[in-house]
């Protein structure tokens, strides 16, 4: 027996397909896909078509052929031997270099820059507006080009530091030189027992991570702090301090010198990589300073206000009340700016770095002539890259949520 | 919907790409002949003064038109970079590449291109200030170099280095004007490219006498106009015009004298300028009066060179390897039969 309120039942047709309620909304979305599907076909199609016009197939064997160029820039050894293979790699740790540097000087300078902004004090507060909207207002392959200028034209040549009566000396005791083609630091040499110390270092980096829980646990336990700061401070440098010089200071520095034409050993580094990752350091922290004020502000101010009828005194307030409310708002736009700031990496052409865009993208692709082949990888991992960075952010993430029970 | 209709946008554009066969049909219809040339390479593509188009490949490029149209202005230069170049061709974005490019295995085989000669024999060179005190390549060891990416240079540079076991840092630039100011800040030691270049580049300076040109030569570089595969007809065309040039030199052709040899007894020179019986011009499609118009544009290939790289334009190269065959250089043009 049927329900009366149900209509009377009647044969499928294949108008219903649109015409019904019930079906139209699946129909549409089949239809949509369909098309979707045949204009992508369509497209892949008439590329292969149109390379075939043109005598052009699509392989990817370049990779393992021999690049024939130098790179300055190479974290892995790398020479004109190496495969066009090994020079993207260099590339892509060139440009990992930059998005990792940049985004931990954005986001210190960023949070700084936001905190300050707030300031009760009126020219710090200015000051810090005027910052952030000549940042964020200027486009960055400006910035880049700008700060490179200044570091090239306003610096000695090496040569200016040869002579009886230099015109240009070296900094903080023969250490440190600043020259037009990039900033010398002495490097530190490993000698026998060192690792000794690295291992002792890392060692107390663990013990003081646990100090920190435990004084976590301490304050939500009994509510009394400690000055968790300081503590984990020393815990990390004097163990590795007395050790050092309890075996008879196994780290040395090598310093650099003038030879020839540039300055031989030490740490170099280029003002193309300075430029480029200052710049976008820059620029991206204006960006983050405004979306940590926002955080700030977004956290009603009966929060402040209860905190200090409570008697916490004003850093308090802001490092115990208001960032930890503060980071949930933050941290979701966060990500994006360190997204722009990977992706914006690939400017660094303008300054000659050698980054992922410049190796793969620029030199391969014009000495093989793969264009399609190298934009595509070049486009799976920039997309790689930026997945990565967030799935490992949204984790992050999680653990600053409200947990709802 | 906003997709789709990118899609469609994207797919007429991979398809407009695609027809290639007809070139001189394409030409003549649009007008006009699009010519690949360099973005600032003193002697061989600039813009002077008064806005005008001017070098050596533009030359090339104008007796092209002319022997097409009969009007040497019928051309529309774009301005490509070394790394673009091979690219804008490949998509049909210029017509012809007359952009101081060098002929090499690679390009000729896997980037699908047809040379269509030697236009300039060059070879790659280094430039230094004086002040440096060098006065061969042999001294550069450790020297930070500015080049040029995507060219043939830079691999000639680290096979150099490399073969005499010195070690230099490469500090690479978009393009010449990009090279020459990070060469003058002093970003770089040594500038090195095509001499053909370093001397036109270096004229330009300042002061030029505080620069020098190192003698030794690192590479074989031969220069030339280029078309993409699949038209032999208009790479035929391309081919013919630079011989026209350089048989019009040998036979002493001017564009100043050009009119004063219809009572020639020498038949290659009536074939050459379509003032005989036999048209044979019409085997690739152009009228007969060509070459003729192609020559009489700009000159032959010795105006064309004194008037942008010799003693008229200032950059003062000497003619040398790049002389006509009866000059005692390697210029040498086929018959015109």
């Amino acid at each position: 027996m049927s329900s009366p309120t149900l209509p009377p039942s009647e044969s499928f047709k294949f108008s219903m397909l649109l015409s019904d309620t019930r079906y139209r909304g699946m129909s549409l979305q089949v239809i949509t896909f369909i098309i979707f599907m045949a204009v992508f076909f369509w497209l892949v199609d008439n590329t292969i078509k149109n390379l075939a016009l043109l005598d052009k197939d699509v392989s990817f064997n370049f990779l393992w052929l021999r690049a024939g160029y130098d790179i300055n820039q190479r974290l892995i050894p790398y020479t004109s031997d190496s495969t066009h293979g090994m020079a993207a790699l260099v590339g892509i740790l060139n440009t990992l270099l930059v998005a990792f540097v940049g985004c931990i000087i954005a986001t210190v300078l960023g949070l700084f820059v936001g905190i300050l902004r707030l300031s009760k004090n009126w020219i710090v507060a200015k000051l810090m507006s005027a910052y952030i909207e000549g940042f964020r207002n200027v486009p960055v392959l400006l910035w880049i080009v700008m700060v490179f200028a200044l570091l090239t034209e306003f610096t000695p040549a090496p040569r200016a530091f040869k002579g009886a009566e230099p015109e240009a000396t070296m900094l903080f005791f023969e250490s440190i030189a600043i020259t037009n083609r990039g900033t010398y630091f002495p490097a530190p040499v490993l000698v026998e027992g060192a690792y000794w110390l690295l291992l002792c270092f890392g060692l107390s980096i663990v013990a003081s991570i646990y100090f920190i829980r435990y004084a976590n646990k301490q304050k939500k336990d009994t509510g009394k702090s400690l000055p968790t700061f300081w503590i984990s401070v020393a815990v990390i440098i004097f163990p590795t301090l007395i050790l050092f010089f309890a075996m008879g200071q196994p780290v040395s520095l090598e310093y650099p010198y003038l030879k020839g034409f540039n300055f031989k050993d030490g740490i170099h580094l280029r003002n193309s990589f300075l430029a480029l990752t200052l710049a976008l350091a820059f620029y991206t922290s204006a960006f983050i300073a405004e979306i940590v004020r926002a955080g700030i502000m977004a956290v009603s101010k009966g929060q402040t206000e209860a905190a200090a009828s409570l008697g916490l005194r004003p850093n308090k307030i802001m490092s115990l009340i208001i960032l930890p409310q503060a980071l949930r708002i933050i941290v979701p736009p966060l990500i994006s700016n360190y997204l722009n700031l990977t992706k914006n990496s690939s400017l660094a052409i303008a300054v000659g770095y050698m980054d992922v865009r410049g190796t793969l993208g620029g030199i391969t692709l014009n000495q093989t002539g793969r264009e399609l082949e190298s934009m595509l990888l070049l486009m799976g991992f920039y997309l790689a890259v930026s997945l990565l960075i967030s799935s490992f952010i949204n984790y992050f993430n999680r653990s600053f949520q409200i947990v709802v029970r | 919907m906003k997709k789709l209709f990118l899609g469609v946008l994207t797919a007429l554009a991979l398809a407009a790409g695609g027809t290639f066969a007809g070139t001189l049909d394409d030409v003549k219809a649009r007008g006009n002949l699009l010519c690949g040339v360099s973005t600032g390479a003193p002697g061989f593509a600039t813009v002077d003064d008064s806005g005008k188009d001017v070098g050596f490949d533009v030359d090339y490029c104008r007796a092209l038109a002319a022997a097409i149209f009969g009007d040497p202005m019928a051309v529309k230069f774009v301005g490509l970079t070394s790394a673009v170049r091979f690219t804008a061709l490949a998509a049909g974005e210029v017509d012809i590449l007359a952009r101081n490019t060098t002929w090499t295995y690679s390009r000729d085989t896997d980037l699908k291109q047809t040379f269509l000669g030697v236009n300039y024999y060059d070879g790659q060179g280094f430039m230094v200030k004086k002040e440096l005190g060098v006065k061969s390549t042999t001294e550069l060891d450790g020297a930070t170099v500015c080049i040029q990416v995507g060219t043939t240079t830079e691999l000639n540079l680290a096979d150099y280095f490399k073969e005499n076991g010195m070690s230099y840092e490469p500090v690479p630039t978009a393009d010449n004007a990009e090279s020459q100011q990070q060469y003058l800040a002093g970003a770089c030691d040594t500038y090195t490219t095509d001499a053909s270049a370093l001397h036109g580049t270096r004229v330009n300076l300042e002061n030029p006498d505080d620069h020098l040109v190192l003698p030794e030569i690192i590479s074989k570089e031969p220069l030339g106009p280029l078309v993409r595969h699949g038209d032999d007809n208009w790479a035929d065309i391309g081919r013919w015009v630079l011989n026209a040039l350089v048989i019009a030199e040998e036979k002493g052709i001017t564009k100043a004298n050009i009119d004063s040899w219809k009572d020639t007894k020498d038949a290659e020179i009536h074939r050459l300028l379509g003032t005989g019986d036999d048209d044979i011009l019409a085997m690739v499609g152009l009228p007969k009066n060509a070459m003729y118009n192609a020559i009489k544009a700009g000159g032959n290939y010795g105006e064309i060179f004194e008037n942008n790289l010799g003693a008229t334009s200032g950059i003062n190269i000497e003619r040398g390897v790049n002389a006509s065959w009866t000059k005692g250089g390697i210029l040498y043009s086929p018959p015109f039969r």
